[in-house]
This record gives C-alpha cells, sequence and structure tokens, in this order.
C-alpha cells in the first residue's frame, strides 16, 4: 500500500520541478529570515533568484552541527516564535544541544512523512500500534506518534522503560506494530521469554526500527524471535526526525521522501557531489521546512544513493543502509554521542587527567558505555583514602556525563598513567559491538 | 600523636601491588602494617612503614597515586581488652572510626586508626591507659 501514490510515484521529471520550485522558495525564505543564510549567500554573491532548478543546489554553502552549535539556540530559526507549536533538541558536541522549532505545517508534514512510512510498512488504522522510542525532547517518541495518529491506527504510547509492563500489554491488549529501536526490539524480546510469553500469544506483525545502525541479521533475530516483520525507517532531528526514508515491502534499500528532503551525497574531503550510486556523505537540504529549514545539512552518515526503479511502484530515491561516520559520532541507545561531549566533563574536573577512553558495548542487547578516566596523581590526596570519597567522586563525574550525553555512563577510575598517551591521531574510542 | 600512613590507590589487576611492594624493597624501607581496602573496580592500599616521608616520595616519583594521612598507631600488648577499650572511649566520644586495622606478633602489636574527628580522637586515647606509637620509633619496629 502507498500512503500517498501522487507524491512517492510521480514521475522524475515532474518531481525535479517540483522541488526546483520548492527549492528557490525556500532559498529565498531563507534570505529574507536567516541573517546566517543571507550572508553565506551573500558572500558567494548568490541571490535567490540564481536558484532557478533542482540542480542549482550545488551553488549553495553547506550547513554543519557546527553552524547549529553556533547559533544556539535560535540563530536558525525562521519562523516568527509566535508559529512554533514545538521545539525538539538534540544532543550536541560540546554542551549545547541542537535546538529544532517546529511550525504546525513542519508538524504536518512530518506526519505525512511518518503516515507514508507506515504505510510502506503495511500498517493501516486496523492496527494497534506501539511506540517505545522515548517521548521526550528526542524526535522518535512523539514523531513517530503524530504518524501513527495520522494512519488512523491505536497509538500506545508506551515510550521507553518499563519494558515488563510494555510486554504485558502487547499480549493482552494484541498490539499488532511497534516502532522502536533495534537494540530494544532485541531487550523486549528477552524480557518476554522471562515473562513466559512465547511469541505464538502475541500478535505483532509489524516493526518500525531506526534511530541507530543495525544489521541483516539482527533484523533476522528479531523477526525470529517477535515473528514480526522489521522495517528500517531512517530520520535526524537537524532534517526532521524519524520519517526521513524508509524500507518499503521490498526490503532494498530506503525510500527518502524527497519532495520534502532533497538528498545528495559529496565527498565529506572534497565536498564535490558525487555521481548517482557512488558512496559518500549524505547532504539534505529540506525542501519545506518553516521552523528551522537547513540548506545542504551535511549529515555525517555515509552511504549511497541508489539508481534503477523499486519493484514497489515508488519513484523516489532509494538509499544504501548507513556504513559508516564521516566524523566520530557514536549511536548508543539510539542517542547521539561525540568523544568531545566526553573531553569537556574530563576537563572540567581537575581530579582527572585531561586522558579518556569510551568502551562501548552491548550486553544483554542494551548498550553500554564505560568512560575510563584517569586520577590526577597530585590531586590525590588524604582526603580520598576511603572508598566512599572515591565513589563520591566517581558519582560526580557519573552525573556530569549522564547531564551533557543524556544517557548513563559507568566511570571507571584508572591510575595515573594507565590510559594511553595520545601520539599522532590518538583512539579515543573502544567499540566492541558485534554488529553482526 | 599521629603517624603518616600511605594511602595507595591500585586498580584491580594483576601487577599493580607489585610494582608498588617492588618499589619500598628497592628504597630499604620495611612496612610494618598494610590492609586493602578492596571494591570491584579498584584497590586502596593502606601502608603503615619506616620512613613514610620517604617512601610517599620515591612513589610519587614512580608515577603512584600515594597520599600521606594522619592516623593513631597505638601500642597494643598482651592484655585483653585494649581494642575494646579503644573503640568504647571513641565511641562514647561520639567519634566515628574511618576504618582500623592492627598487626600483633611476640606479646605487642599495633592498632592503626583513622577516626573522623582527630583532634577530639586524640584527647580520648590520652585519657586512655594506651599511649600512641611516635613517628621517631617506627624504625625501631621494623627491625
Amino acid at each position: 500500500m502507498i500512503w500517498n501514490p501522487n507524491k512517492e510515484c510521480m514521475s522524475r521529471d515532474e518531481r525535479a520541478a517540483l522541488q526546483g520550485k520548492r527549492l528557490h522558495k525556500i532559498v529565498e525564505y531563507v534570505y529574507h529570515n536567516v541573517p546566517f543564510y543571507r550572508h553565506k549567500l551573500q558572500e558567494q554573491d548568490l541571490t535567490p533568484d540564481d536558484i532557478r532548478s533542482i540542480d542549482d543546489i550545488v551553488k549553495l554553502p553547506f550547513t554543519t552541527k557546527k553552524d547549529l552549535r553556533d547559533n544556539y539556540p535560535f540563530g536558525l530559526q525562521a519562523a516568527p516564535q509566535s508559529e512554533i507549536i514545538r521545539i525538539h533538541a538534540s544532543s550536541g558536541t560540546t554542551g549545547n544541544p541542537t535546538i529544532v522549532g517546529y511550525t504546525r505545517k513542519d508538524i504536518g508534514v512530518w506526519s505525512e512523512c511518518m503516515a507514508r512510512c507506515l504505510t510502506a510498512f503495511g500498517v493501516t488504522r486496523n492496527d494497534i500500534f506501539s511506540v517505545a522510542y522515548g517521548y521526550g525532547l528526542f524526535t522518535g517518541g512523539l514523531g513517530a506518534h503524530n504518524g501513527v495518529e495520522m494512519v488512523g491506527a491505536s497509538v500506545v504510547p508506551a515510550s521507553t522503560g518499563n519494558t515488563e509492563k510494555h510486554a504485558k500489554l502487547i499480549r493482552d491488549l494484541g498490539i499488532t506494530g511497534i516502532a522502536c529501536t533495534p537494540s530494544y526490539a532485541l531487550y523486549l524480546a528477552e524480557t518476554m521469554e522471562s515473562m513466559g510469553i512465547t511469541k505464538e500469544q502475541i500478535k505483532l506483525r509489524v516493526g518500525a526500527f531506526g534511530a541507530e545502525p543495525w544489521t541483516e541479521s539482527m533484523r533476522e533475530e528479531i523477526q525470529e524471535r517477535l515473528g514480526l516483520k522489521g522495517f528500517n525507517i531512517y530520520g535526524l532531528s537537524e532534517i526532521m526526525g524519524p520519517s526521513v526514508s524508509y524500507e518499503c515491502q521490498a526490503q532494498d534499500g530506503s525510500h527518502i521522501n524527497e519532495d520534502h528532503f532533497y538528498p545528495e551525497i559529496i565527498n565529506p574531503v572534497t565536498l564535490e557531489p558525487l555521481p548517482l550510486g557512488q558512496p559518500g556523505e549524505l547532504v539534505f537540504t529540506t525542501l519545506t521546512k518553516e521552523g528551522m529549514p537547513v540548506l545542504r545539512y551535511r549529515t555525517r552518515d555515509l552511504c549511497s544513493l541508489m539508481p534503477g526503479e523499486c519493484s514497489c511502484g515508488r519513484t523516489n530515491v532509494r538509499m544504501t543502509p548507513i556504513t559508516g561516520r564521516s566524523d566520530d559520532m557514536l549511536i548508543i541507545r539510539g542517542i547521539n554521542v561525540f568523544p568531545s561531549q566526553v573531553e569537556s566533563v574530563v576537563l572540567s574536573m581537575p581530579e582527572f587527567a585531561p586522558r579518556y577512553m569510551l568502551v562501548v558495548d552491548r550486553v544483554n542487547n542494551l548498550d553500554t558505555l564505560e568512560v575510563q578516566v584517569e586520577l590526577r596523581q597530585e590531586y590525590f590526596t588524604a582526603t580520598f583514602d576511603t572508598p566512599a570519597a572515591i565513589d563520591e567522586l566517581k558519582k560526580r563525574m557519573a552525573d556530569k556525563l549522564r547531564s551533557v550525553l543524556s544517557i548513563s555512563a559507568k566511570v571507571s577510575l584508572k591510575a595515573p598513567g594507565a590510559i594511553e598517551r595520545s601520539q599522532g591521531k590518538s583512539v579515543r574510542v573502544i567499540d566492541n559491538r558485534k554488529l553482526k | 600523636m599521629t603517624i603518616n600512613q600511605l594511602s595507595i590507590f591500585l586498580e584491580n589487576r594483576s601487577g599493580t601491588l607489585t610494582k608498588v611492594l617492588d618499589l619500598f624493597k628497592e628504597a630499604g624501607l620495611h612496612i610494618l602494617a598494610s590492609s586493602i581496602a578492596d571494591t570491584a573496580q579498584y584497590g586502596l592500599l593502606r601502608i603503615i612503614c619506616t620512613e613514610p616521608q620517604r617512601a610517599y616520595l620515591e612513589l610519587e616519583r614512580a608515577g603512584v597515586a600515594v597520599a600521606l594521612s594522619d592516623v593513631f598507631a597505638v601500642e597494643l600488648d598482651e592484655r585483653p581488652g585494649q581494642i575494646a577499650e579503644v573503640v568504647r572511649g571513641l565511641s562514647e566520644a561520639n567519634i566515628g572510626i574511618v576504618y582500623m586495622y592492627s598487626f600483633f606478633i611476640h606479646g605487642k602489636g599495633l592498632l592503626i586508626i583513622r577516626a573522623d574527628k582527630a583532634e577530639e580522637a586524640r584527647e580520648v586515647i590520652l585519657r586512655s591507659s594506651l599511649r600512641c606509637v611516635p613517628e621517631k620509633e617506627l624504625p625501631e619496629w621494623g627491625v
């Protein structure tokens, strides 16, 4: 089934014309409403009238995560505050989160895009669908929620946490669909097994999984254990949230809602656009966004756009799974974590040497983060000669980490000199997660 | 009245303790008493030795996380009830014991105590029937 064949199946020429028209409009809009973009265009001697077709997009400047950070909190917001009806925040690299404001129309576009995803997965108004992404500042929960309501299925806002109660509801309510991270799906399967709930007692048939990288073998395991069919959904809050791209029943790449989010693949070093099919860094331009539109936002995600037509009938371009990052960002329990965030916490506490190591692992299908820090020799005084005092120090660091990273981390204290000194490009991350 | 104890942070990894003990050996320092407060992740080694100041400098130079802390070293002999007397005295004066450990050999011994109120603890021990060993006597205990 297709939610909006008019947009999802339009001819390539028709779509390119629509994209060109929308691009001109959005450039004109940001030129007049966002001083940051006006200056960037002026520096390149560009005016909105220079952008006439979608092919002109290559003339436009890029936007980076740093630009969002430098313009914290509302510098890139184009709509007046009175038009903003929701604000989400995602993790930033140095303490400041990225703030994204949405107008009523943006929320509508988001719901529409999400409805396209869910319909492609096979969700209909007859489904009972639980959203087990975190509800809150994170875009996953509310983003998926609105889409389920748009489709007309019964939404169960389960959020994360209290997995046992969720498992019980899945069985007792006959819940048929679920949206969550793939690792949470495995954790849920485990919880159900420990509660004695079998696959035969539940009616789950569709899973919308995203917000973290996953693999075909994880898909097989989730499908086997929960008895459903799992679909990939991709998105990022800087662009919208979940619903930027989605798999269809063919499960051969994820279709991009490119009438709203225009994708390009660039060489992350030279910034040159790459031809269709070549792997590189994924870049998005929001073609219709009012709250915080972005031009050529560098996602840092590496993948390629797929040539050719999909057997499902949709004509919107597909992207391959994400194969990596062009920066050092980690995704832990669906949350973006930058080593530099940990660094800022370590540097703020003089009791620790300015060195650290992040160890990421997956235990019982849940990501774990350990932050190893070194005691600074000159700060180890008689005050610290009891475990209570040392544990208090560790707790202070753990609290700071949690407030900066939005996820909890285990702090491991090492003796002075125990963490390898950096020589040239230092290794600060050990990722033991086996994405089979 | 108090003496210097060395407090050393050790990771729970084989070889860390050996490395520290070798430093004492190489410097010719006698360890008179020791205890380890262990946790799942690390240990705190506490040592009473001859010449604690010199030991501190040697360990610091070797990059070890080491601190000097003030503790009481109460002298014990073969009469029973001495540890009880000290502990009762501290308890009645509402002084908390942060930690304590002891050794006893050939009719005499040392009870090492760190109290949360050092000044008041000093008063209590002075009023008791026991005496504290001053740091200058420590070398005698090492032979």
